[in-house]
């Protein structure tokens, strides 16, 4: 980072971000007890205050031109505000600090907000469950716990579209083994009744979902950014090294726990696992998140009650062999593709791919998304006009295609046809408007043969 | 209690008059006929065979006791023995004369142990002191020696389907020499020896006829050894040795089947279930051969089943006798005037019966808890297939814990043996295409056998109810149906199209759309067209269907037309003419359609773009952008022209 000091002028970072509730403090003098929660928390009492009182009026008053639709957010000079309103009457509001360039930035646009509610819902449940429960004192407990390690988690300096899509990585698969994972899967379901849902993935990439699209999405958002990074660093780091074969019965098994026990064998260990709220037919249904890994597989089951050491040590037992077997099968498939797709030659375009319809995404733009740095591959200023051409896309319903120049030489394209999306960043020295065209039916026709993709 | 009786006698006996001081009963087995013949036939014989056909009676002189009497093959010529020099021929061909003529055998002072037919004129009589083949002369009533061999024999048997005469030889019996016949020739096979539990000193003869028997099972020859169980030598029961017998190389001894008891036992083949009764305990056990034991040496077999007596047998009370009041009598099973004869023949002499034993499947399904074994048990057995389907509703009846487990080893059981039976139609297939020319001839069309459960038959009578049936959760419904498919792609069996089918209405009937979703990602659920418009059929309850239809479509790439009518019925009419013209369909595409399309959105400038790309296209292809009256369009111009004037139609000049 060597020109680090101008550049970090330029990042956008986050500023605030509060929750409150309107109803709890009505009359003057007790606006304070509107506040649920305010980030960073050292700001002084009547700043808070103001800036509630500040974004309360806003949305009052956008309200009376279209009541039915409140403002989303407020662009202004310095910073941008975003209001989400998760459930009638608690808002929570984001303040983020512009990049100082003058165009506006698009691309750190609302994703981050709602997932923070949907993950917060993912975790605790409904404010007003918190509020049933244990009244605002627990709200405001449970939400200072949670926000306090999420906001660490968000990295708005490197986010970009693909924290906009909020998709879901899919890991390719030869139908056989895909069929495997079922049987298995209805297998453990079958005979660990506790097991409700059951998920699979593999390099951070899901193969099997059984819970429901908008609940994975979430917790795949999770596992992929807080959980997964948590565990891979001691991983790294050389200790509890995943080589150490568990031994079970007489089979050898490479199976550990990401959550629960660390160690099954520790007569002090806890069997306490989070707690997680799903949708369920009434409302949400409260489950236990059981993480299980072997090697690059991981397993998550998803389980209704509380769980003892006993089932704990059943389930390690039998998913363990059974898992270590899949995942050799899976990581052989996995080479055998990379054979298949041949050396990584720098190819001359690279693409992100999105479909709003099964959130699957794929980029040939990062390289390595981790939590604190998300390594792409072009340049910043490319990615802001991706963000700009999905904002466009965003507007209307219809297909379009919009093709852009950007400054040094490179060429930006961006397709939508019915609920997909795809952006090209083509990188052709004074190729023109048709060859580019070309060139992206060219690559339509070789990466996306398999789905229909209107040209 | 379940009927535990896997073994019956035959609903119709074969009923003979039963032997006494006047009547004496033989059998052959080569023509499975029994022989009652009445004071040495001077007042009749009555042969009654397996069927009608081969029932007769007749009458012949006594000339004295008769020692062994059989029909040639066809019940052409026959022979019956009454000295131990000699065998008497009668000619049953019509036309040739009937006057006996007689035979002595070759061998001076030799006494004819027996004789077999090979052929309907090819006999051997086994002498104690050799084998001697001849061939029959019916018309010329006389009889040429083919062959012989010199060799001291003690007692022989007979195989009549493969035609295998076996001695016993040497001073204890036990070293045994087959030969085997065919076709007017005679070959002697290589011997070998059957190991004693006890070598008698000083050595006599200790290796009894009735413990040896020869069968075909599963297609091979084998000698079944009774070795019963002997105080000195350490073998605590008797148990049965069966050596293979191959025409080329050596016999070889490969099974042991454990009888676990002691006493006397008797030995059938049934549908290649070797039997083995019990006088004592009045049960039978039966053996698998094929039949692996996980937990024992290779080729030890245990029994498969525990031991269960024949179904009792009650004999109808037949004849003028017969009163209906009379109730029928119950038959005494296992008793000591039994006889059993290879392969599955059982005769009572002095009642008079000869039966068939034949096993009964349902009682099976049982008795044998582990369901693979139970599998692999059923699938080698004739008359399998309503057991086999009847077992796998079982399985999924019960849906105990950890049923599954149990019900994919059972799918993958069954789909082995039909993906053989597919490529081997396959292979037959592709032969005959090639024409029969070389030495493909000889391939045979594969049988198939009830043990084929193919997918039809799997939905018809067991999936299709099971997925109907209340109170299963649907979970385990789905879990069976993808095991199901699993098996099936396990062994490359393309899978039906109406298994997919009770997948998706299984899954949409419990609004499990993201499972659907996720399986047609992954091509769980194989393209077709058929597939594709029941996706578009619920695009209604869930969007995402339309988008997953249309890429089915695109990938079966044979359904473009689709396609075009699934956009125009979306009125996505500009999607539809950008798509023809990627696949080059422009040419030929019916404007009307495309017309109507743009007309039905009511809006103009999509109509005039419509109208305009046709009316090139027309200008390109006919050198006018008029339209062919034979594609109807004339209320499109004049839609056109109301729209946006005369003047604004293309002109050919202008082009």
């Amino acid at each position: 980072m060597a020109s680090g000091m101008q550049e970090k002028q330029y990042t956008p970072s986050l500023l605030s971000f509060f929750i409150y509730n309107p109803t709890f403090g009505p009359r003057e003098g007790e606006e304070e007890k509107k506040i649920l929660f305010y980030h960073p928390s050292d700001v002084e009492k009547n700043e808070k205050i103001r800036n509630v009182g500040l974004c309360e009026a806003i949305v009052q008053f956008t309200r009376t031109f279209c009541p039915t639709k409140p403002a989303k957010s407020l662009h202004t000079q310095k910073n941008r505000q975003f209001f989400f309103e998760p459930e009638e009457n608690f808002w929570m509001v984001m303040v983020v600090r512009n990049p100082m360039i003058e165009k506006p930035n698009k691309d750190g646009k609302p994703p981050t907000v709602e997932y923070q509610e949907e993950e917060m819902l993912l975790f605790n449940g409904t404010f007003s469950r918190a509020m049933q429960a244990g009244g605002v004192e627990l709200l405001m407990q449970k939400l200072e716990k949670f926000f306090y390690r999420y906001l660490q988690t968000l990295h708005l300096q490197s986010c970009d579209l693909l924290d906009v899509f909020g998709g879901i990585s899919f890991f390719p698969l030869d139908k056989m083994t895909y069929l495997k994972i079922q049987s298995f899967v209805n297998r453990v379901e079958e005979s660990l009744s506790l097991i409700k849902y059951t998920a699979f993935l593999y390099n951070d990439q899901l193969i099997w979902s059984g819970l429901e699209q908008d609940d994975m999405r979430i917790l795949y958002k999770y596992l992929t950014t807080s959980l997964f990074p948590r565990h891979s660093e001691p991983e790294l780091a050389g200790r509890d090294s995943p080589m150490r074969p568990e031994v079970a019965g007489n089979l050898l098994h490479y199976g550990r726990f990401l959550t629960g026990p660390t160690n099954l064998k520790d007569p002090e260990a806890k069997f306490r696992f989070p707690k997680i709220f799903v949708s369920a037919e009434d409302g949400y249904e409260e489950l236990h998140l059981i993480v299980y890994k072997v090697h690059s597989l991981v397993c998550f089951l998803i389980a209704s009650v509380e769980l003892t050491r006993e089932f704990c040590e059943q389930l390690d037992s039998l998913v363990g062999p059974q898992l270590t077997l899949l995942a050799s099968d899976i990581c052989e498939q996995f080479t055998i593709n990379r054979r298949i797709s041949g050396p990584e030659k720098e190819p001359h375009f690279k693409f992100i791919y999105f479909n709003h319809m099964n959130l699957a995404e794929k980029s040939t733009i990062h390289m390595r998304k981790t939590a604190s740095v998300c390594l792409t591959s072009v340049h910043p200023d490319l990615m802001k006009i991706l963000g700009d051409i999905n904002c466009d896309f965003a507007r209307v319903d219809e297909d379009e295609e919009i093709i852009v120049k950007a400054m040094t030489d490179y060429w930006v394209v961006g397709k939508k046809s019915d609920q997909r999306e795809l952006y090209v960043i083509l990188n052709q020295k004074n190729a023109n408007l048709i060859e580019v065209n070309e060139e992206v039916k060219r690559l339509c026709a070789t990466q996306f043969n398999n789905i229909f993709f209107l040209d | 209690m379940a009927e535990e009786h896997y073994l019956e006698l035959s609903e119709n006996p074969v009923q003979f008059e039963h032997a006494s001081s006047v009547n004496n009963v033989f059998f052959d087995e080569a023509n499975k006929q029994v022989f009652a013949v009445r004071s040495g036939g001077a007042t009749g014989v009555v042969v009654k065979g397996p069927d009608d056909k081969s029932s007769v009676a007749f009458r012949m002189d006594d000339k004295g006791e008769v020692k062994c009497i059989k029909f040639s093959i066809g019940n052409k010529i026959l022979a019956v023995q009454r000295t131990s020099k000699s065998v008497d021929f009668i000619n049953f061909i019509p036309d040739y004369p009937h006057t006996e003529f007689s035979q002595e055998c070759k061998t001076k002072n030799a006494s004819i142990l027996g004789f077999c037919w090979t052929n309907w004129n090819e006999v051997v009589f086994i002498t104690d002191q050799g084998i001697e083949f001849y061939q029959v002369f019916p018309d010329k009533r006389s009889l040429k020696l083919l062959k012989s061999q010199s060799i001291n024999v003690n007692w022989y048997q007979y195989c009549p389907e493969t035609a295998v005469i076996l001695l016993s030889t040497t001073v204890q019996g036990n070293i045994l020499q087959p030969f085997a016949f065919r076709n007017g020739t005679m070959s002697k096979m290589s011997k070998f020896e059957i190991e004693l539990p006890v070598v008698p000193k000083p050595a006599k003869l200790s290796l009894s006829e009735r413990d040896i028997a020869m069968a075909t099972i599963y297609g091979q020859l084998y000698v079944m050894y009774l070795k019963h169980h002997s105080r000195t030598a350490n073998s605590p029961s008797a148990e049965v040795v069966l050596y293979h017998l191959s025409r080329e190389g050596s016999c070889k001894k490969s099974h042991v089947l454990k009888l676990n008891t002691t006493g006397k036992f008797a030995l059938n083949i049934v549908d290649n279930l070797v039997v083995v009764h019990h006088q004592s305990s009045q049960t039978s056990l039966i053996f698998d051969i094929k039949l692996k034991e996980p937990d024992c040496a290779l080729n030890i077999h245990q029994p498969v089943l525990p031991a269960r007596s024949i179904h009792p047998y009650r004999i109808p009370l037949s004849g003028p006798a017969a009163v209906p009041s009379q109730p029928p009598v119950p038959c005494q099973l296992y008793s000591s005037s039994w006889s059993v004869f290879q392969p599955d023949i059982i005769i009572s002499a002095s009642e008079g019966y000869l039966w068939y034993l034949q096993v009964k499947l349902p009682p099976t399904v049982n008795l044998l808890q582990d369901k693979g074994k139970l599998m692999d048990f059923l699938l080698r057995r004739r008359e399998c297939k309503m057991v086999i389907l009847s077992v796998c509703s079982q399985i999924l009846e019960v849906g105990e814990k950890g049923s599954l487990p149990v019900v994919a080893t059972v799918f993958d059981k069954l789909n082995q043996v039909y993906k053989d039976y597919l490529e081997a139609e396959q292979s037959y297939t592709q032969a005959m295409e090639s024409g029969p020319s070389r030495g493909s001839a000889a391939q045979k069309r594969p049988v198939r056998t009830q043990a084929v459960i193919d997918q039809s038959d799997m939905y018809t009578h067991v999936l299709s109810s099971f997925t109907e049936r209340k109170g299963v959760s649907h979970k385990f419904i789905i879990a069976v149906l993808m095991e199901y498919i699993r098996s099936l792609n396990q062994f490359q069996i393309t899978v039906q199209h109406y298994l997919y089918e009770l997948v998706i209405k299984t899954l949409v009937q419990h609004n499990l759309f993201y499972m659907l979703h996720q399986f047609l990602q992954y091509h769980v659920l194989s393209d077709s067209k058929p597939l594709a418009c029941l996706l578009l059929s619920l695009e209604s309850t869930y969007p995402p269907a339309h988008q997953l239809s249309l890429d089915m479509l695109k990938r079966l790439s044979t359904a473009n037309d689709e396609i075009i009518e699934v956009l125009l019925s979306k009125q996505q009419v500009l999607g539809a003419l950008r798509f023809i013209r990627s696949v080059g369909g422009h040419d030929n595409a019916s404007a009307r359609k495309f017309l109507d399309a743009a007309q039905q959105t009511g809006d103009q400038m999509l109509f005039y773009t419509v109208f305009r790309s046709f009316q090139q296209r027309n200008q390109r292809l006919r050198g006018s952008p008029a339209f062919n009256p034979g594609e109807h369009c004339e209320e499109h111009v004049a839609h056109f022209k109301q729209l946006f004037g005369e003047q604004a139609l293309m002109k050919p000049s202008t082009v």
